[in-house]
């Protein structure tokens, strides 16, 4: 589903990420681990097309319905109708804008792209409403400016709440538990469980290990100093948490 | 960041209605005298007093001196190099209807989005076209006139109506207010007039369409709308005018009076020419427009959407005469490339418990500059009056600036005020966060936009929110990234 290969990219010219490589199927979950600075945002916004970060060298190939796309040719809009999602580690205030008529307008731009019905405000405010249900999320933000005064745990729940509604192929998860209590933590990890399909994936980027008990993912990679040193199963997640980054970083 | 082409190829969209009707018209001579006013209200077959009144106030603007105290930067006007009057050439004498117009007067207006014809008239709102200096076409005036409501053009209703101009025209803005004023009141060609009578509430929205179309002649119309006790009308004003190199003069007075339990909301969406990249050409619009809150309970909204012109100087005003009476001023005001806006309003409370309400947002892009400018002032009579300003700014890039001038007389200790603003930026962050939701660039600041001006488009009649809304967008579109 998603092939990076030999990646190196930069900021203002200062390079973060120096050859990285990584391969996603459909069905996985995988987990980016690593220290601060490693690159791991860094990774989530080149993946989601930020405009400030330069791709120096390498490739990043995405497969959607059998169709290969390069997708570092792809505007960030262009890659979330091909369903790519990027749960903010920072979600964004738009002030003024009403939570669920820009959800409504995501929602259909990827529709139209698609090919797909687009919903009217009637039929869309029950699918949303649904789609709430399991994630513990009062009614009364929907109709709050997006992301406006939103507590913290509201701001990561709305995140997901956006990825249950667009339904995507890929969603790359950046710190999604930063900031979370642990009961929210579990609400959010519950809601992204429910999201896994066979046909899709999730990257999971984190500090800690605490997330990976709830989101139970296939593979782990540890990222330093803009590369992946290290690849294993999810107790790679569990030596970390204990012996810290340091006995990887040779 | 470097642009990509899509922005570079929306940047340089070019302003939409800036093409040129070839038509014949009848100019005057340019330059300014009383026998040009004499000529002016001759040409009007005007009755003496309003020649008189052309006159008295030619006389007075005489002696008074272009007001400089706005924030802007512009080279002196020749006021002698102007022609004050521009009419297109009729093949009669006057069109008795519309089958009588022009027909490229027709496609002028139909080219802009407003249908004159029967067949194409737009639903629910009556027109006045006004194209230079003349209205040349008044529709729904009939339908109107069933319920005694009079919707015509000024130079009609000074000859039908002239007890009601008599009465009311000056009483709001005095030919002696300011010197804009003055020159308007002694050239005005014409405008629209509206008088709801007592107890009637205007079925249709009242729609004025101002087109400035030749090339050396200044705008000057005044509109003047009474509303009589337990009255109510809502009224609608568009504005464009073709791309020019050279600045042209817009001096518009519009009175509104309100009288017991009466209600005017006026509306404007102005999109001026405003001139090139470079700040050449452009229209100069120095605007002076004022209600009156007459009567008890009354109530006068001013709702504007500012997007054109090189120069605006606007201050739509209400003077909370009657107790109780409510004054309200929403306003977007967007100003890029190199324009200028100093642009806000004045509320005057005067009557027990009176209100008023001050929404303004301004967005400035590119390299232009944009002011708010506001007073409240509260008379020692105002027992109990109450105000609320909110004046938000936007900036988009970093070459353009914002101001906020507020100005704030208390001279009632039962007053209550409340005043707050804000300053913000468009962000690229927020820009990424909508795309990546799926957004394009389009939608996403408009996205942005709309909910920065929410309060304000909320209070416009649906039309033309749709079409504020969308000129925004257009003119937003290369600015952000």
């Amino acid at each position: 589903m998603l092939a990076i290969k030999n990646l190196h990219a930069e900021i203002n010219g200062t390079p973060i990420i120096k050859g990285m490589n990584l391969t996603i199927n459909p069905g996985e979950i995988h987990a980016i681990m690593g220290p601060n600075g490693s690159g791991k945002s860094t990774l989530a916004k080149i993946i989601a097309g930020h405009p400030d970060y330069q791709v120096t060298e390498g490739s990043i190939e995405y497969e959607v319905n059998f169709k290969k796309i390069n997708l570092l040719e792809l505007q960030p809009e262009e890659r979330a109708r091909e369903g790519i999602f990027l749960a903010f580690q920072y979600p964004v205030e738009i002030p003024g804008v009403n939570t669920s008529v820009f959800l409504r307008a995501a929602f259909n731009a990827i529709c139209r792209h698609q090919g797909a019905e687009e919903m009217d405000p009637i039929e869309f405010d029950e699918y949303l409403k649904s789609k709430m249900k399991f994630l513990d999320m009062d009614e009364k933000c929907l109709n709050r400016p997006v992301n406006v005064d939103f507590s913290g745990g509201e701001k990561k729940r709305n995140e997901i709440l956006q990825m249950a509604v667009l339904n995507p192929r890929l969603a790359v998860l950046d710190e999604t538990d930063s900031g979370l209590d642990i009961d929210s933590l579990r609400v959010v990890a519950d809601g992204v469980n429910r999201l896994k399909r066979k046909d899709n994936a999730i990257l999971v980027i984190t500090h800690y290990q605490r997330l990976l008990n709830y989101i139970v993912p296939d593979f782990v990679h540890i990222l330093i100093d803009g590369k992946i040193v290290r690849s294993e199963g999810k107790e790679l997640a569990l030596k970390v948490e204990e012996k810290g980054y340091d006995w990887l970083a040779q | 960041m470097t642009k990509t082409p899509q922005q570079e190829e929306l940047a340089s969209r070019e302003y939409k209605y800036g093409f040129v009707t070839d038509i014949e018209t009848e100019a005057f001579p340019r330059g300014l005298s009383e026998a040009i006013v004499a000529l002016i209200s001759e040409r009007k077959q005007e009755p003496a007093w309003m020649r008189d009144w052309r006159l008295k106030a030619y006389r007075h603007w005489t002696t008074m001196t272009e007001p400089h105290w706005p924030n802007f930067h512009y080279g002196p006007i020749d006021y002698q190099a102007l022609a004050y009057y521009s009419a297109p050439k009729k093949k009669t004498d006057g069109p008795k209807n519309l089958d009588e117009v022009d027909k490229e007067l027709l496609e002028t207006f139909e080219r802009l989005g407003i249908p004159l014809t029967e067949q194409k008239r737009l639903t629910g709102v009556a027109v006045d076209a006004v194209f230079d200096s003349v209205s040349v076409a008044t529709t729904h005036q009939s339908e109107l006139a069933k319920q005694g409501i009079i919707f015509c053009s000024m130079t009609e209703a000074i000859s039908h109506h002239p007890e009601l101009v008599k009465k009311y025209l000056g009483s709001v803005v005095p030919s002696t207010d300011n010197f804009f004023a003055a020159l308007n009141s002694a050239v005005f060609s014409d405008g629209s007039f509206c008088y709801i009578p007592k107890g009637v509430r205007c079925p249709l929205e009242l729609s004025t369409y101002f087109r400035i179309n030749s090339a050396d002649s200044g705008q000057f119309e005044r509109t003047l709308i009474v509303a009589e006790d337990d009255s109510y009308v809502s009224y609608l004003e568009g504005c464009t005018a073709p791309s020019r190199d050279k600045n042209q003069l817009h001096a518009a007075v519009v009175e509104l009076i309100a009288l017991n339990n009466a209600e005017i909301k006026y509306s404007t969406v102005q999109n001026w020419y405003p001139g090139d990249k470079e700040g050449k050409g452009g229209i100069y619009n120095f605007v002076t427009k004022r209600g009156k809150c007459i009567g008890v309970n009354s109530k006068i909204s001013w709702t504007q959407v500012e997007a054109g012109a090189a120069i605006t100087w606007k201050y739509p005003s209400v003077i909370l005469q009657g107790d109780n009476s409510i004054g309200k001023f929403y306003s977007v005001a967007l100003t890029n490339n190199r324009m200028q806006a100093d642009t806000g309003t004045k509320m005057i409370h005067i009557g027990k418990n009176t209100k008023s309400t001050i929404i303004s947002k301004g967005i400035s892009t590119d390299h232009s500059n944009n002011n708010y400018r506001g007073l409240v002032k509260i008379l020692p009579s105002a027992d109990g009056a109450r105000n609320f300003s909110q004046c938000d700014s936007m900036l988009v890039g970093n070459n353009c600036s914002a101001n906020t001038f507020p100005y704030i007389e208390v001279k009632n200790p039962t007053a209550v005020m409340e005043h707050e603003a804000s300053t913000s930026k468009i962000s690229a962050e927020q820009v990424f966060y909508l795309k990546s939701r799926g957004l394009d660039m389009e939608e996403s600041v408009s996205l942005i936009i709309n909910g920065f001006c929410k309060e304000v488009f909320k209070e416009l009649p649906l039309e033309f929110s749709v079409e504020a809304v969308k000129l925004l967008e257009m003119k937003l579109e290369g600015s952000v990234g």
